[in-house]
């Protein structure tokens, strides 16, 4: 049996957790397996895991609702995986379920190879994984008795079965977690304003070509039109003009958005394993031989104090005319 | 208090990397080396603690002899004492077991360690893992992708701080205790003329731990394929601000 860790995104089965799904149910077919899914969440997943063919839904129960360790929970789901009798455990490579998923082939002693793109099944599993965010990928052969693998978000299509069957749900109450040594949550502030880096559709990032932290004034105005986030490169948060937690790259946040507009950001390595994986870029800058405006899809050559309240300036003009044509 | 630092030598960040002719290994012969960006942040987080709470900084490295280069850079900026454990296997598992097992010969010793501080992932092959591999054989709490590290007025746990997806979460841990720290917990200081020239002569001693490999194998190494099409460029200066607003209108971003 293959075991998917499905992540709860506000009561939901989370977008990378259902390619988790539609990969084990690809694997799972060619080794004449069913597919089962275990979750720490509540919300009701069942007709979603149907649409993937899985089988059985285990929820794990137990002091898990919020204020659980990370060390509690790998254990848990070591211990699901031991007594359901799993070959093979996958979940999505985001930081929440890279840690469950270290945790518990650390308890159940197995090798795990986190954040891979393509994945074949065998007696051993043949996979390519991204090494230091994306500069390299690693070709790697995994063994033993159950293989651990985390997906890269987007790496796979979430595609649903043709036939999708019934979902049975079963209960499991982990036995060896109380002696466990863990920490304990303690406290959690939820920040709730504005969009996240992670998640934005669209973010105006800064680097070197902004020059202060007073210039970011311009990309904020910017990035609160088009309704997104302010990232920027480390040279902006090793200079003091952002907090490290809008960094953008290999040591910062790896992006998704559909535009990345990067603004006076030259793109080392460590900024373009960041920012990769958007689907469109933009990039400002008055280098035209900056390597970022060489590897993006668009490029404006220029001063970024010059064009930023220029581009603001039109955008709110054209919001206007479509408001007046509505 | 006890800290020790586990850091990995990692080639030093900048353009493409090039491979070695069977592909199974970065070519290192040009290449600088550095310690990997997470983990200089836990060495200086370290000398802080120490600084605060007294006691000793003492900083390990698995890999080849070369890595004491590392470990005196990280004695530069302040730890008391190196451990080289050389080994030649770079797998998750085989890193994990190394470091587990010079832990417990340095700890057999001298008492254990209150807090181990390694790096969330590695700035190359990026497992993920290793941290609370060490932890679960080591049988001691572990939090990763820490950004704020704290001990307790009673110097008997320790409240470790990070980002989530929702927001800050902060975990208390009775010590002795393990973490897995993120860039952005502390700026790393320069070390200074006087710490290099002490870091020349400080201790370093080696170990060498047999431990089998792991399960996963790397087979060959490859680069990413190139985006091969053609920058467009919307224009110059001010003047293209027009070009740029169609491109967000297509885009469905105004």
């Amino acid at each position: 049996m293959l075991l998917v860790l499905v992540e709860d995104d506000s009561g939901a089965v989370s977008g990378a957790s259902r390619e988790a799904l539609a990969l084990a149910h690809e694997l799972a077919t060619k080794l004449d397996v069913p597919v089962h899914a275990a979750t720490f969440g509540t919300g009701e997943f069942t007709t979603t895991l149907s649409a993937h063919g899985a089988s059985v839904l285990h929820r794990i129960e137990g002091p898990f609702a919020d204020d659980c360790s990370p060390e509690v929970r790998g254990a848990a789901l070591g211990e699901l995986i031991r007594s359901a009798g799993a070959t093979g455990v996958l979940a999505a490579g985001s930081e929440w379920g890279n840690e469950i998923m270290a945790h518990a082939a650390a308890r159940t002693g197995e090798a795990f190879a986190s954040n891979c793109v393509e994945v074949d099944a065998g007696r051993e599993w043949s996979l390519t994984r991204v090494r230091g965010g994306g500069m390299l990928l690693e070709e790697a052969e995994l063994s033993g008795a159950v293989k651990f693998v985390s997906l890269v978000p987007g790496s796979v299509e979430p595609t649903e079965v043709t036939a999708p069957g019934e979902v049975a749900t079963e209960s499991f109450v982990p036995e060896h977690v109380d002696d466990l040594v863990h920490s304990k949550l303690v406290e959690r502030t939820t920040s709730g304003t504005g969009a996240s880096l992670a998640t934005a559709r669209v973010i105006v990032s800064g680097g070197r070509g902004v020059g202060s932290a007073e210039g970011f004034a311009s990309l904020e105005e910017l990035a609160g039109l088009l309704g997104g986030a302010v990232g920027c490169s480390r040279v902006a948060t090793n200079s003091g003009w952002r907090p490290h937690s809008d960094q953008v790259g290999l040591t910062g946040t790896k992006i998704a958005a559909d535009l990345y507009i990067a603004c006076g950001i030259s793109g080392a390595t460590q900024h373009w394993v960041g920012c990769m994986g958007a689907k469109s870029i933009l990039a400002v800058n008055t280098d035209p031989e900056a390597p970022l405006v060489s590897r993006a899809d668009y490029a404006v050559i220029g001063d970024i104090h010059q064009i930023l309240p220029a581009v603001v300036e039109r955008a709110r003009e054209r919001k206007k005319e479509v408001q007046g044509a509505v | 208090m006890k800290v020790l630092v586990c850091i990995k030598r990692v080639p030093a960040p900048g353009g493409k990397l090039s491979l070695t002719e069977d592909g199974t290994d970065i070519d290192t012969r040009h290449l600088g080396f550095t310690i990997g960006p997470h983990e200089e942040c836990a060495v200086e987080e370290a000398v802080r603690l120490v600084a605060e709470h007294g006691g000793q900084v003492t900083v390990l490295s698995a890999g080849p002899p070369e890595v004491e280069e590392q470990l005196r850079y990280a004695m530069s900026m302040g730890a008391n004492a190196g451990v080289l454990v050389e080994q030649s296997a770079q797998d998750p598992e085989a890193t994990a077991r190394a470091l587990a097992e010079a832990i417990g010969t340095l700890e057999s010793e001298d008492g254990p360690f209150d807090l181990v501080l390694l790096g969330n992932e590695s700035a190359d092959a990026g497992n993920y893992q290793v941290g609370v591999r060490v932890a679960c054989s080591l049988g001691r709490p572990v939090v990763g992708g820490v950004k704020g590290v704290e001990v307790g007025a009673e110097g008997t746990d320790v409240f470790l701080r990070r980002e989530s997806a929702e927001g800050i979460e902060v975990y208390q841990a009775p010590l002795p205790a393990i973490t897995a720290v993120k860039e952005g917990l502390n700026l790393p200081r320069y070390p200074s003329i006087q710490g290099r020239l002490r870091a020349k002569k400080g201790p370093v001693r080696t170990l060498r731990p047999e431990v089998p490999q792991g399960g996963l194998r790397t087979v060959r190494l490859r680069q990413p394929p190139e985006k091969s099409k053609e920058t467009v460029v919307l224009g110059y200066g001010a003047d293209a601000a027009d070009s740029v607003v169609d491109l967000l209108v297509e885009k469905g971003m105004v």
